[in-house]
């Protein structure tokens, strides 16, 4: 909504600047998002109105002219000037040097300098619209009224500043002059003067001259109109013109934009007929036929189907009601007779005919958000008016009004205790008072020391206590409420163990060096297809009904494709990095509900991918290419912090990952999930040139739901030295390290012990491997004796070589 | 210099007497005197205070002086040791500070040279925002509840005051998801605020409540350098008995001057939100300027950050709280606006193009 100052000023009077009116709105709840103010760049006294005396030709050039001009106050200018509307008599903008203007050439806005314009000496300028920042008008020079006073500044006379207004889908009353004008009153301590809308009624009674018949009250609650006959269509004067444009709307001729006017006036909307064009002077209010047709006012033919409102004569529809009119029935120059309507349609259902239509107009957008009834006898009066001031013409005697009747809004009771209890301050119930009745509520004081209040007309947005104390305290102003802590009782925390974990998984992660990404949910079938998941029953992703793009159509099942594509962006913008990225975000798994209402399954899983070289590149150390065992390698670290003894089991059967490089995660007998490298023929599918890339995917919801009991639990520390013994064997390639670990560590006096050598080749047997461990031993009770740890070596040897086929190697 | 067997022979030969250990204590003393090196200091050592050393000898062959003066030389003796071992630990001392400042005189490296390369990682912006901003409230007794992304429309609307065919629902641009009931209806979206969640927290506890809500929500509307269609927001929500407009101001005030400090000015205007009453946008200020020069009636110097007020009766009623007996306030906040405001990040949308030159710097 735009407002501009100009046209507010009739309604309530205006004595602060237009920046601190914005200001006091804004804060008030309508927000002012922009205060365009016409003529402030120009400089106060640097553009003023003169009066142009005479024109002389220029002797040198056929289109300039030079004007004598009358500055008043006995000064006088001669300039160069090439308007060709440029006459003598006319009052014109003239502006001085060092006037800021706008330069229709460089497009910006720069200050005036005198100029010699071919061989004349040109010391100002005579001001189309467009140098004016008025209008987009450069063909002409702006002509002024006549009676525009002389020598003075131009901002004094045609200054304004337009607010533009967010306004809240709750304050219909506030697309309006009026609406606004109230709220103005109760913020600057102003009254309301409400415009004009007496006429004298000359002609017939209307009851003679139309028919109305609404069919549906519930559709159509209030529905009046009014008849003037023998006007004239012409273009509407100056004022008019200028309200309009500076509202944003387009000027068409004096009855659409009384019509337009008054809308914007009242918050009412309004359509003028032309009278003649209705069959039997009948205006039925009916939903659509089936199928039916009407051509509306864009000239577009709708095909509209009930329970869309129309507005038709007995032979056809004529409008939309409470959207658009048809193009048969609109008022032309060659109209004479103006049947004009003001009537109330339901909100929802004009919303929903707007929106099955795809139309957005003034009319709708107001009857959407629910107006009151009881403006449509006013609107219909002072358009009733205007039209007759404008257009001349004789009103019919009387308007036609089916349904006087008007939605009752019932008075509410508030007390102080009620200011106290909900603001947390006291509020005197005379302050209330004084600002409910600036904002136009009828008030009176009840024996209870409570107060009766009544909405003003234009109000819907009232019907509980809490909606006065919005009210009085908006108007009082927010800031005005003391700031306190809250005092009340803090409710039990109830712990959440599984976010803490997730927090923890987090923290780990980063402090192993990897890098958090946070990407869409949506991704599309084709990105899950690349990883190997297709959409089929059991696995289907949930779809998006209006996806933003087409490569977001569907809710992700899971995270690998857009991991993946992470990791390919970035290599493409840093290639020769290294990256340790990972994500933790929701998978969207639908239930198996056949009614379509079950939530779907929203589980936290962790993505993380390792690519290219583990460190960066340095003096002191080359980064290896991070692999299956750099990832493993994190995942350790990552466990060990939270306590969780994870088993690592091979697995050839991932989708997406080498099948001799892939492990399967378990904790407590639960598979939590995966990690392995990225299969070659993958890679390729997102351009990632890098190879080896390893993955790691961990479902946390089925991590959490294992958990118990995760705190470290303490053991004994030893006070006795530790020794060392190496053992070194050759085994089959099939035995696992976990299965040689396995053997060492059930040994009571081994602490721990850890692989340090692998070797497979040509040294030694075919399908062999030798492997080394470097086993620490320790007890609890003594210093053990060299001859005991190598006791204890022996007999793991032994072991291995019984329970695993292994040789001793020396 | 001999061999220590060489001098044990001649230690042999000679006849022990007080005279003679203070001749080898003299010797050894001046002996010391020369001795620049800490090698030469441990053959000195050996020479006299060794095993085999003189001094050693002398007190073993005490058994050999005559038995009147075997307690006056054996005195003797064990003093020189005394002295010569004193001086020796002094000598020792002296030469070992000067060897090492001499190496340490010589040893140097290039301190510009950059150190060894030790893996680093960093949370999300996002990630890092919340923690701040849920840690905040933590603080202030908050607890940190999370809920679904997939959401009903009734908790998504309906439950907060937004009907459905209502003007304000457009609001929230919604994003459908394609599953319908048999009778056509849809009933599931990708939730446009956190809010839903104080439906679902009331509906399972009593009074009093206190909580905040991070989480992911989505918007059908276009991208631009201020608007993401996915993005994250904290919801909170404090209702009891004699929760009131103040508090909420509190505890808003108290929440931002701890997320950007003291500098920034804070202001609550009324705002219109279908599911409180009354309404409040909170807005911070954009102008560095500390003594707050600048007029503050420019509107455009603020920025808003998150919309609040108190939690509309009817919210109440339909979870079954009694809005007789119980208020309270409830806000919701971007936080990628915050974290915009804070860091001075100029687009929203480098938040999820997952550049790691973007999201390394927090």
């Amino acid at each position: 909504m735009l407002i501009p100052i100009s046209w507010l000023k009739q309604y309530v009077p205006i004595k602060i600047p237009a920046l601190e009116l914005a200001h006091r709105l804004t804060m008030a709840g309508t927000e002012i998002s922009e205060v365009k103010e016409v003529g402030a760049d120009w400089g106060h006294d640097k553009v003023v109105i003169g009066h142009v005396l005479k024109v002389d030709p220029h002797p040198d050039a056929d289109r300039l002219k030079i004007p004598s001009l009358d500055l008043g106050n006995g000064q006088t200018a001669q300039v160069v000037c090439g308007g060709p509307n440029l006459a003598a008599g006319q009052k014109i903008a003239f502006a001085r040097e060092g006037a800021k203007l706008y330069n229709a050439k460089t497009g910006k806005v720069a200050k005036l300098k005198s100029s010699k314009i071919r061989g004349v000496i040109s010391t100002g300028m005579v001001c189309s619209e467009l140098e004016l920042g008025l209008g987009e008008d450069h063909r002409g020079i702006l002509v002024l009224p006549n009676d525009a006073p002389t020598g003075t500044p131009l901002v004094d006379y045609l200054g304004d500043a337009i607010l533009s207004a967010e306004v809240t889908p709750n304050r219909p009353d506030c697309l309006s002059m009026l609406g606004i004008a109230h709220e103005v009153a109760a913020l600057t301590g102003q009254t309301v003067t409400e415009p004009d809308r007496n006429y004298p009624e000359n002609g017939d009674s209307i009851n003679q001259q139309v028919i109305i018949d609404v069919t549906d009250a519930d559709l159509c609650p209030r529905y009046a109109v009014s008849l003037i006959r023998g006007i004239t269509v012409k273009e509407s004067p100056d004022w008019l013109k200028d309200a309009i444009e500076k509202s944003g709307m387009r000027p068409i001729n004096n009855i659409v934009d009384v019509t337009n006017y008054v809308m914007l006036e009242y918050g009412q909307p309004l359509h003028a007929f032309d009278y003649t064009t209705i069959n039997e002077a009948t205006v039925i209010i009916r939903t659509a036929h089936n199928k039916e047709k009407l051509i509306t006012l864009d000239d577009e033919e709708r095909e509209i189907n009930p329970p869309i409102l129309t507005i038709a004569d007995p032979k056809r529809a004529i409008a939309l009601a409470g959207v658009m009119g048809g193009r048969d029935s609109e008022v032309t120059e060659t109209t004479t007779d103006v049947l004009l309507e003001s009537a109330n349609f339901e909100a929802i259902n004009t919303r929903k005919t707007a929106r099955s239509l795809g139309m957005s107009t003034e009319a709708s957008y107001r009857y959407e958000r629910g107006i009151r009834t009881e403006l449509v006898p006013l609107a219909l009066r002072r358009a009733t008016k205007l039209i007759l001031d404008l257009a001349g013409g004789c009103a019919a005697k009387g308007i036609l009004d089916t349904s006087p009747t008007n939605k009752i809004y019932p008075p509410l009771r508030i007390s102080d205790d009620k200011f106290e209890r909900v603001l947390g301050t006291s509020i005197s119930i005379n302050r209330a008072d004084e600002v409910l009745s600036s904002l136009g509520f009828n008030t009176s004081r009840t024996e209870d020391k409570s107060l009766a209040v009544e909405a003003p007309y234009w109000r819907t947005d009232i019907s509980i206590e809490e909606d006065l104390v919005e009210e009085v305290a908006r108007i009082i102003g927010y800031e005005d409420v003391p700031a306190t802590l809250l005092s009340s009782e803090i409710p039990h925390q109830i712990p959440n163990p599984s976010r803490d974990l997730r927090e923890q998984v987090r923290d780990a992660l980063v402090a192993a060096g990897m890098q958090e990404t946070i990407s869409y949910p949506a991704t599309s079938l084709n990105s899950m297809a690349k990883v190997g998941v297709s959409n089929s029953a059991g696995q289907a992703a949930l779809p998006i009904a209006n996806p933003m793009s087409s490569d977001m159509t569907h809710m992700r099942t899971t995270l690998r494709p857009s991991i993946l594509d992470t990791l390919s962006f970035n290599r493409r913008v840093s290639h020769g990095s290294g990256f340790k990225l990972f994500e933790i975000g929701k998978i969207y798994l639908p239930n198996d509900d056949v009614n379509g209402y079950e939530l779907p399954k929203e589980q936290e899983v962790l993505v993380g991918v390792f690519a290219g070289p583990s460190s960066q590149m340095s003096w002191l150390t080359t980064g290896n290419a991070m692999d299956f065992f750099y990832a493993k390698g994190v995942l350790e670290v990552v466990f060990r912090r939270l306590g969780l003894n994870v088993e690592y089991e091979a697995h050839d059967t991932d989708q997406i990952l080498h099948p001799g490089k892939t492990a399967l995660l378990n904790y407590k007998g639960n598979r939590i999930g995966v990690i392995g490298e990225i299969h070659p023929n993958v890679l390729d599918l997102f351009n990632i040139e890098d190879s080896p890339v390893a993955l790691i995917e961990i479902n946390l919801e089925t991590l959490y739901s294992t958990l118990e009991g995760t705190s470290p639990t303490y053991t004994e520390v030893s006070r006795y030295p530790e020794s060392e013994r190496d053992i070194a064997i050759l085994v089959d390639d099939e035995v696992s390290s976990a299965q040689i670990q396995h053997i060492i560590i059930r040994n009571k006096l081994v602490q721990s012990s850890t692989p340090f050598d692998l070797y497979t080749g040509d040294k030694i047997p075919a399908g062999k491997k030798s492997i080394g461990y470097r086993v620490t031993f320790r007890s609890n009770q003594s210093t053990l004796t060299r001859e005991l740890v190598d006791k204890t070596r022996q007999s793991i040897v032994k072991q291995l070589e019984r329970e695993l086929g292994a040789e001793l190697r020396d | 210099m001999g061999s220590p067997d060489h001098f044990n022979q001649r230690v042999m030969v000679t006849p022990i007497s007080t005279k003679r250990v203070e001749d080898v204590k003299s010797d050894a003393l001046n002996t010391l005197l020369h001795i620049s090196d800490l090698d030469s200091l441990d053959e000195w050592r050996v020479q006299y205070l060794g095993r085999k050393g003189q001094l050693t000898q002398l007190l073993r062959g005490l058994s050999s002086a005559p038995e009147n003066d075997r307690a006056q030389i054996g005195a003797a003796a064990n003093i020189a040791k005394t002295v010569l071992e004193e001086q020796l630990r002094l000598r020792e001392a002296d030469l070992k500070a000067e060897h090492l400042s001499g190496v340490v005189d010589r040893e140097r490296i290039d301190v510009t040279l950059p150190g060894l390369p030790v893996p680093e990682g960093k949370l999300h912006p996002t990630t890092r925002m919340v923690r701040e901003i849920t840690t905040a409230f933590a603080s202030m007794g908050f607890q940190i509840e999370e809920g679904p992304e997939i959401e009903y429309e009734r908790y998504n609307f309906d439950m907060l005051n937004i009907p459905s065919d209502h003007p304000a629902r457009d609001m929230w641009d919604t994003l459908w998801i394609d599953q319908a009931r048999p009778d056509g209806y849809r009933p599931l979206l990708l939730r446009t605020h956190t809010s839903p969640m104080q439906a679902r927290v009331m509906e399972n506890i009593d009074p009093p409540v206190r909580v905040v809500v991070p989480g992911k929500c989505y918007r059908y509307e276009a991208t631009d350098s201020t608007h993401e269609w996915h993005f994250y927001q904290v919801e909170g929500l404090a209702v009891g008995e004699g929760i009131t407009f103040a508090d909420l101001k509190g505890t808003l005030y108290e929440f931002a001057r701890r997320i950007f400090g003291e500098d920034r000015k804070i202001r609550f205007r009324c705002d219109f939100f279908p599911f409180v009453e009354p309404g409040v946008d909170m807005s911070i200020s954009n102008f560095k300027d500390k003594d707050g020069n600048r007029p503050i009636n420019r509107d455009e110097d603020w920025i808003e950050i998150l919309g609040a007020g108190m939690v509309h009766p009817k919210v109440l009623e339909g979870v079954g709280y009694d809005p007789d007996r119980y208020t309270g306030f409830a806000f919701g906040m971007g936080v990628e606006r915050i974290a915009m405001l804070k860091y001075g990040i100029d687009d929203i949308r480098l938040f999820y193009s997952n550049n790691t030159q973007f999201i390394s710097q927090f």
